[in-house]
């Protein structure tokens, strides 16, 4: 993909998405799942084959040339996580197997060993389970309190009840940057600040904001920011975590094994430098070699089209979608990305997401992995449609009408 | 009555004549839903619900004359029409051909199509269920 940022429509940019180009169930497909997984263009999957055809051999300390291919695609793409997140440092990029396993990093490699009885810590009431239970298990183990910031009616977090919640005694915050389940954006760079002022370190949950914008942890000023490859148009099974070096160096390991030491004995063992510290054992070394050309696609795409595509399906999609009889979104806040969670009344999620496919139309159904959240609004789940850059404005009228006529068959 | 054979074989040629077009078959899961005799409402309890499903679903089973009798409801429609086919082929039955019967009607309808590989252990713990139902009427039966 060599053309000039800007200038590709996105019927050029779809085209590079092989799986798009199919029917389900004899309709052509429309993928609205793109907050679970987005997909993957040609180029990315081209350079998974290519590694394999050409380059596929264990990593670091191989003296022959196919290591050191495999080595250098290895560490070029922490260096395109350096310049997407623009880290001061690539040794600041921990390569993972995605968000989840970057947050449960923090919660036991920092989390045990830095906090204490009487301390808390910080989430909030929209998180996904994955920055809920590890932070549950570090309580466990260390007798720190878990505390939750409210969510409002909207869906906006309750930055009041926030800002009441600090104290002394808050040591980390990990919160979500966008919410899975109702796409609100929350001010991250006010809870960073404020958070920073009792001196509590703290984490962002970037897995759904790594799709849509250019992300700056200089810019931020947080502690630790964790995402995973699969929802940015890259491989799965891949992720990352960013730390400030003076934290990640104070950490210690929470894996043991390969590729994290630096001399082992049976009388005692001492650990690499980081990023290897916290790299034990042979990684997803494929999937992480072709992440970076997911990270080129979207920086030749360019921020400002990907945001301008998906706002205007998001417009398209409340023009359209609202009106429909007994449409309830769920989470309204001002400041949302590309993602309309709703309920129709007196339909079932689970039966408009088996009408929706039948008619060749993907979307998520349920509780989004936000259990705590679906119990504050009263509901067990919704319908969750989530727009990618690939995504047109002719697929949400397919999808609007298509809904319009699932509802009738139920008002009959 | 037909046996529990007949009625797979039954419900086997109506999806066959759905000539596998996912609409119409949830159109008609839907349509067979209506015709579940239902389980009364204050049954709608923890004690009558059935554990592995995703979507809820209630289930009571009754002997009359020997023969075994459900009745169900689920709060999703597809759901309801899937259990309707499972009460259809039981009901009616003794205790002792239900706790012998091996249902093979889900694979060759495309039942993990509907209800997708997950949901399909829900589908599991609804015979289970309907088994154990008709295992604590079976002694009922032996004790009159």
């Amino acid at each position: 993909m060599n053309e000039v940022a800007g200038i590709m429509s996105i019927a050029e940019i779809r085209k590079q998405f092989p799986v798009l180009d199919q029917k389900v169930n004899g309709k052509p497909l429309i993928y609205f799942d793109n907050a679970a997984t987005s997909q993957t263009p040609s180029s990315v999957i081209e350079a998974l084959t290519n590694y394999y055809q050409k380059d596929n051999a264990n990593i670091h300390r191989g003296i022959h040339t196919l290591a050191e291919r495999a080595t250098a695609g290895f560490e070029e793409t922490r260096k395109a996580l350096q310049r997407f997140l623009n880290a001061p440092e690539a040794e600041e990029i921990i390569i993972t197997k995605g968000t989840t396993e970057s947050i449960n990093l923090v919660a036991q490699s920092y989390g045990r060993k830095f906090l204490k009885a009487g301390d808390e810590i910080l989430i909030s009431g929209m998180e996904h389970h994955s920055n809920i239970v590890p932070w549950q298990m570090v309580c466990e183990q260390t007798g720190a309190r878990l505390k939750v910031i409210p969510v409002l009616e909207n869906g906006e977090l309750d930055m009041v009840a926030f800002r009441s919640l600090l104290s002394e005694k808050t040591k980390f915050v990990s919160v979500v940057y966008i919410s899975n389940a109702l796409g609100t954006i929350n001010p991250v760079k006010d809870i960073i600040d404020d958070a920073h002022t009792v001196g509590a370190k703290v984490l962002i949950d970037s897995a759904q904001a790594a799709p849509h914008y250019n992300l700056d942890v200089q810019e931020l000023g947080c502690d630790f920011m964790a995402l995973s490859g699969h929802k940015m148009y890259g491989p799965t099974g891949v992720g990352a975590l960013y730390g400030k070096r003076e934290l990640l160096e104070s950490m210690d390991p929470y894996q043991g094994g390969g590729e994290m030491i630096r001399e082992v004995s049976f009388e005692k063992t001492t650990y690499n430098d980081i990023p290897y510290k916290f790299e034990a054992g042979t990684p997803n070394i494929a999937d992480v070699v072709a992440w970076k050309t997911a990270i080129e696609f979207m920086e030749t795409i360019g921020f400002d089209l990907l945001h301008d595509q998906e706002m205007l399906l998001l417009a398209k999609g409340k023009e359209l979608l609202f009106d429909i009889d007994g449409f309830q979104p769920i989470g309204t806040a001002a400041n949302k990305t590309s993602v309309i969670s709703f309920l129709i009344d007196g339909i079932h999620p689970f039966d408009l997401g088996m009408w929706l496919d039948a008619k060749g139309i993907a979307v998520r159904t349920g509780h989004h992995c936000t259990q705590p959240l679906m119990d504050q609004f009263g509901i067990e789940g919704t319908v969750r449609a989530s727009f990618a850059v690939y995504n047109t404005v002719e697929e949400i009228e397919v999808f609007a009408e298509a809904l319009k006529s699932i509802v009738a068959k139920f008002r009959k | 009555m037909s046996s529990i054979a007949e009625k797979e074989q039954e419900i086997i040629d109506e999806f066959a004549m759905l000539e596998g077009d996912m609409e119409m078959a949830i159109n008609y899961i839907m349509e067979l839903g209506d015709q579940l005799p239902m389980i009364s409402e204050e049954k709608k309890d923890d004690e009558h619900i059935v554990k592995g499903c995703q979507s809820k679903v209630w289930l009571d089973a009754n002997l009359n004359d020997g023969l075994v009798m459900f009745t169900a409801d689920s709060n999703t429609a597809i759901t309801k029409g899937l259990v309707s086919l499972l009460v259809r082929t039981f009901s009616g039955e003794s205790p002792e051909t239900i706790l012998k019967s091996e249902v093979s009607f889900p694979s060759k309808i495309g039942m993990n199509r509907f209800i997708g590989t997950q949901r399909s252990n829900g589908f599991a713990a609804m015979i289970k269920q309907m088994k154990l139902y008709a295992l604590a009427l079976s002694t009922k039966t032996e004790s009159n």
